[in-house]
């Protein structure tokens, strides 16, 4: 028999509160949500069942050929959009800010105040960050006021917001920070003698990019990809405020049904959802290992 | 060398300023709009400068009872700051050694930070809904009154809020407790066991002080990351809502400056409190040696 009271208390048993945390609010949670996916209901009251009818209702003719592509595939299809776009556009920009404030920025301080300036707009409000697109973007904001001064158009833009484009901007605006951390951190990791190895072997400045700087900075680029990927794809705010609710998202199909109180059904998206997010970073993670990298 | 200050060096430089530019600029905007007079609209050009609408917010005006959600917000955050604090620094401390079960905790930490907000949030919703009817049930099969007559719900605020919030601050924490201790210097430590000391006080007279400036960081992680918290919070609040949710809000219903002012406020308590914590920072860091 174990004898528990002998056991030395160990430094270990500091992080019992921090696990009960993600015990009661995130492992408890997730797992009953893939239970109650497969339970009934009727308009006050969740019934404890096994039926697939929320999955199938979801695939509701997804796999008739005949018909237009079903609302469901049509959902994920934007998502899937928004997310590649909004990927690119964060990875492009994300990569060379890291790239200047790790290569070109010669003092410690200056690096730390410039990453700071970065920084700032992840700690203030994101619906706040949205609205203020707002004056700019609109009918009568700054952007069409200058397209209609220069001439280059003589209607107001209607497609700058409440739309694709927006949600996109919005998303750059953003989640930029989310790829600029781990790649800075990757190119910090760089010893700068091999940068200079490089060099001296005659290599110019795209060839260390895309041949020394790139390969080493990949785990970086990982890991800011999914987080990128992973807050579009779950995406139902920014998608709802930017689109002006008329676009639909993954997210925004869980938050309607959840609003109507269709708990199994909404349960059934979140486990799509959740398995597809999954095997995005599953597909990613292969490739490197996360906790060497902090 | 790269760092030679040649026509690229001068690109980057002016990419780096359209990014920071692109990053404040419209928060700028609305800053400037808030300050309209009261004939002012949700656009440009500035009609008059005046506090107006700031006032406007104050008495209530066309908006809900921001006051209350502003107060509400403010009480959430600090508790969610001082717990992820507490909980992360003792979770770091745990870590620095292998211990049973740290593998899955680290898996669900990084986890917890990709998993779509919307999906733990109806998690957490369910769990508590499951909650709220056993304890009905337990209250009408044993007859007890408290339960019958005032148990409405258990989802609030102090509830599932906040654990939901937790769940998004606190990976934050551990990530940075786990970047100070991949940077620590154990000597110290193993110099002060050797001279006898106790581990409670190794931790309060040396580790303490050396990640103090560190722990400055993950309270400003706490703090601003609740007071700012949307899609997790979205389903489990309960009745009370906070200010990120009223502001969601009011994004379809208030069509004048006065949600300009609303933003213009938050955003300021946001930099103060960012401003605090560098202070903080830099003055614990001088004071090290």
């Amino acid at each position: 028999m174990i004898k528990f009271w002998k056991i030395k208390p160990s430094v270990g048993l500091l992080s019992i509160p921090y696990s009960f945390v993600f015990i009661f609010f995130f492992f408890i949670p997730l797992v009953l949500t893939l239970i109650i996916s497969f339970w009934d209901y009727n308009e006050y009251s969740i019934i404890p069942d096994f039926i697939l009818e929320n999955y199938i209702y979801i695939f509701k003719d997804c796999f008739n050929y005949e018909k237009d592509m079903c609302v469901t595939f049509k959902t994920y299809l934007s998502t899937f959009i928004f997310c590649f776009i909004t990927w690119f556009f964060t990875l492009i920009i994300g990569f060379f800010v890291a790239y200047f404030l790790a290569f070109y920025v010669n003092s410690i301080t200056w690096q730390i105040v410039l990453f700071l300036l970065c920084t700032i707009p992840f700690w203030t409000s994101n619906v706040i960050r949205m609205i203020s697109w707002i004056p700019l973007l609109g009918r009568n904001g700054l952007v069409n006021d200058f397209l209609l001064y220069i001439g280059l158009t003589d209607t107001p833009q209607e497609w700058l917001l409440y739309s694709g484009f927006s949600i996109v901007l919005a998303f750059v605006h953003l989640y930029t920070l989310f790829m600029i951390v781990p790649i800075f951190n990757s190119m910090m990791r760089i010893d700068k003698s091999i940068i200079e190895a490089a060099y001296d072997n005659g290599a110019n400045g795209l060839q260390i990019l895309w041949n020394v700087i790139i390969p080493l900075c990949k785990p970086g680029i990982v890991i800011g990809s999914i987080f990128v990927i992973t807050v579009v794809m779950g995406d139902f705010i920014t998608i709802g405020i930017m689109g002006g609710q008329q676009i639909p998202s993954i997210g925004k199909i869980i938050y309607v049904e959840m609003s109507y109180l269709q708990l199994p059904a909404a349960a059934a998206n979140a486990v799509i959802l959740l398995a597809l997010t999954l095997l995005i970073i599953w597909i990613m993670t292969k490739m490197i290992d996360i906790r060497k990298e902090l | 060398m790269l760092n030679k200050k040649n026509k690229t060096y001068y690109i980057c430089v002016f990419f780096f300023c359209l990014f920071v530019l692109f990053l404040y600029g419209p928060t700028f905007t609305i800053v400037l709009l808030s300050f309209q007079g009261p004939d002012g609209g949700l656009t440009f050009p500035l009609n008059g400068v005046s506090i107006y609408w700031f006032e406007e917010l104050w008495r209530g005006g066309s908006v809900v009872d921001i006051g209350s959600a502003f107060k509400r917000s403010i009480i959430l955050g600090l508790i969610v700051m001082v717990l992820t604090v507490l909980l992360s620094v003792s979770a770091g401390l745990a870590f620095r050694k292998k211990f049973w079960g740290s593998d899955m905790l680290f898996f669900a930490t990084v986890a917890s930070l990709i998993v779509p907000s919307i999906v733990l949030s109806l998690g957490v919703a369910l769990q508590f809904r499951l909650l709220d009817d056993f304890t009905k049930w337990l209250g009408s099969t044993f007859n007890i009154n408290y339960i019958n007559e005032f148990f409405q719900t258990s989802l609030g605020m102090f509830t599932s809020g906040l654990g939901a919030q937790l769940t998004w601050t606190l990976p934050f924490g551990l990530l940075i407790m786990f970047a100070v201790f991949n940077r620590f210097d154990k000597s110290y430590e193993e110099a002060a066991r050797d001279l006898g000391a106790s581990p409670w006080k190794t931790f309060k007279e040396i580790v303490f002080p050396l990640i103090a400036p560190s722990i400055i960081g993950i309270a400003l992680f706490g703090f601003t990351l609740s007071y700012d918290e949307l899609a997790r919070s979205s389903q489990v609040m309960g009745a009370g809502n906070t200010l990120p949710l009223e502001l969601k809000g009011l994004t379809t219903t208030v069509t004048t400056p006065v949600i300009y002012a609303l933003g213009t406020v938050t955003t300021f308590v946001s930099f103060s409190v960012i401003g605090i914590s560098i202070v903080c920072y830099i003055w614990l860091k001088r004071n090290k040696g």
